[in-house]
């Protein structure tokens, strides 16, 4: 039976490395962090079914740290790119 | 292999192709507006529907408890974090052409 969780998470891993095309070919910075998004809730599942497969129970919370980070991730890449706040001006 | 595992392995799939779905959706979409959407489906739908087979899976109730607090928590962070990106993308097509 875990195997099959094993071949889950290589395939999930090959759907990342072929999103990493668009991470080349993203036309702005906001289709990169997109991509980069995607990456992070894939890695939260191959962290989960790794978890399951190998019976480790400490890889679910590498996973809890996986989404926690990426949304710090996007919350850096608006504050950076947006200088002014969108109602700040009175 | 009991019923349990079958059902697990159906899930398992079934995310696995929304995962798929939104990869191939984040190469083939044109916009960035509409990369948000694939992102979101396999957001949800994807991990949801992993989180729920592996739920079927495993007997511990704690585990299952965490598992549905990750999958809750994948969603809070991909619907702020669409929200923030969709937002930074309609700002800045509205500040393109005071530029030009």
């Amino acid at each position: 039976m875990h195997h099959f969780y094993l071949l889950m998470a290589m395939f999930l891993f090959l759907t990342i490395l072929v999103g990493l095309l668009r991470v080349f070919i993203g036309p702005t910075t906001a289709d990169r962090m997109l991509a980069a998004q995607l990456f992070t809730t894939t890695g939260t599942a191959i962290c989960l079914l790794l978890a399951e497969a190998l019976q480790l129970d400490g890889v679910r919370d590498t996973a809890l740290v996986f989404v926690i980070l990426s949304i710090m991730a996007v919350a850096a890449f608006v504050r950076r790119l947006v200088p002014k706040d969108p109602g700040g001006e009175s | 292999m009991t019923i349990w595992d079958i059902f697990s392995i159906l899930f398992c799939l079934a995310g696995g192709v929304f995962f798929l779905a939104g990869v191939v959706g984040m190469l083939r979409f044109p916009d960035a507006m509409s990369r948000l959407h694939a992102l979101t489906k396999a957001d949800n739908l994807g991990l949801g529907f992993i989180v729920f087979g592996l739920c079927l899976r495993s007997l511990a109730v704690p585990v299952i408890i965490k598992l549905l607090l990750i999958w809750l928590t994948v969603m809070l962070a991909s619907s702020t974090a669409c929200y923030l990106v969709g937002n930074y993308i309609l700002q800045k097509a509205e500040d393109r052409p005071k530029e030009n």
